[in-house]
C-alpha cells in the first residue's frame, strides 16, 4: 500500500524541480539586470522562463502527472487556469479599451458636447 | 477486514487531499484577481516613484532564492516523514522554517522601507494594487509559518503518526503552491517593474 502512496514522489523529482527553477530563475534575473535584449524581447523570454517553471514546480513539486485514472485533481486545475485566464485578460481587456476610449482629448470633446446640448 | 480498513483509510486520505486541491485552486483564482488589479493599476503612479524607483532587484532575487530553496528543503521534509525518518524530518522542517522567516522579514523590511519613504499604499493606485498582491501573499506564508511550527511540535512530541505523515503533505503543497504564485510575483511585479519603457 505504502508503495502505491509513494509513486512518483522521489528524491530525483525534487532535485530536478529545484535544479530547473534555479536555472530558470537565474536566466531570468541575469536577462532583465545586464539588458540582454530590448522590452519587448525580455517580456517575451521573462514570460517564457515564468510558464516553464511554472510547469516544472507543477510537475515536480506538486506532483500533478502523478494520479489514478479518474483525473479530478487535473480537471479542476484546468478549470483553475481557465476562469484565471478569463478574469486577467479580461480585466486587462477592458480596462485598456476604457483608457483608449477616455483620453483627455476624447473627455474634452465630450464636455463640450453636452455644454452645446444645454 | 484489515484491507478493507487500509481500503476505507486510503479513500479518505484521496478524499481529504482533493479537498485541499480544491482549495489551493479557489486561492489561485483570488490571486488571479488580485493580479488582474495589479496589471491594471501598475500605469497608475500619479506622478509619484515607479516600479524601476523603488525596487532593488538583487534584493528580490535574495528573497526569491529563499523562498524557492525552502519550498526544496519542504520537499526533503515530506521524503523524509515517507521513511518515518522522524529527527531528518524535524531538521529539514527547521531549514524550511528559517528559510520562510528570512522570506517573510525581507519582505517586512521592504514594506517598512517603501513606507517610511512615503511610498506607501496610499501613495497611488500602483502602490495600492502592489501592497495588496504582494501583501497578501505574505500573509499566506505566515499562516504556512504558523501551521509548519504546529506541525514540528506534533512530530516531536507525538512522532510520525500516519495522520501527521498526511497533514505534512498537505502542508508541502500549501508551501509548495506559495511558491509557485511566487514566481510570478517575481516575474510580473519585480522584472516587468525595472524593465526600462
Amino acid at each position: 500500500m505504502s508503495k502505491q502512496v509513494d509513486t512518483g514522489i522521489s528524491y530525483r523529482s525534487y532535485y530536478l524541480g529545484f535544479g530547473l527553477s534555479l536555472v530558470f530563475t537565474l536566466t531570468a534575473y541575469f536577462s532583465v539586470s545586464h539588458h540582454w535584449f530590448g522590452r519587448d524581447g525580455l517580456i517575451g523570454l521573462v514570460v517564457v522562463l515564468a510558464l516553464a517553471q511554472f510547469m516544472a514546480q507543477l510537475i515536480y513539486f506538486l506532483h500533478i502527472s502523478h494520479e489514478a485514472k479518474p483525473r479530478w485533481k487535473l480537471l479542476v486545475f484546468y478549470f483553475m487556469i481557465l476562469v484565471v485566464l478569463i478574469l486577467v485578460l479580461g480585466s486587462l481587456w477592458i480596462m485598456n479599451n476604457l483608457n483608449y476610449h477616455m483620453t483627455p482629448q476624447k473627455i474634452q470633446q465630450y464636455l463640450q458636447n453636452q455644454d452645446g446640448g444645454i | 477486514m484489515s484491507e478493507s480498513v487500509a481500503v476505507r483509510r486510503q479513500e479518505n486520505d484521496s478524499k481529504g487531499l482533493f479537498g485541499f486541491w480544491l482549495y489551493l485552486m479557489t486561492d489561485c483564482v483570488l490571486f488571479a484577481s488580485l493580479f488582474a488589479t495589479f496589471a491594471v493599476l501598475r500605469i497608475g503612479t500619479n506622478g509619484g516613484p515607479t516600479g524601476q524607483d523603488l525596487f532593488n532587484l538583487p534584493y528580490i532575487l535574495v528573497e526569491t532564492l529563499a523562498l524557492l530553496t525552502s519550498s526544496f528543503t519542504c520537499g526533503m521534509a515530506i521524503l523524509a516523514s515517507r521513511r518515518r525518518l522522524r529527527t531528518q524530518t524535524l531538521l529539514w522542517l527547521a531549514v524550511t522554517f528559517a528559510l520562510g522567516i528570512v522570506f517573510l522579514v525581507m519582505e517586512l523590511t521592504e514594506f517598512r522601507h517603501l513606507a517610511a519613504d512615503g511610498n506607501g499604499w496610499r501613495r497611488s493606485g500602483f502602490l495600492s494594487g502592489y501592497f495588496t498582491l504582494v501583501g497578501t501573499h505574505g500573509f499566506h506564508i505566515t499562516i504556512g509559518l504558523l501551521w509548519m511550527a504546529a506541525m514540528f511540535s506534533k512530530v516531536y512530541f507525538k512522532g510520525l503518526t500516519e495522520a501527521g505523515i498526511r497533514k505534512l503533505f498537505l502542508l508541502s503543497l500549501f508551501w509548495h503552491f506559495l511558491d509557485l504564485v511566487w514566481i510570478f510575483i517575481f516575474t510580473i511585479v519585480y522584472l516587468f517593474g525595472v524593465i526600462p519603457v
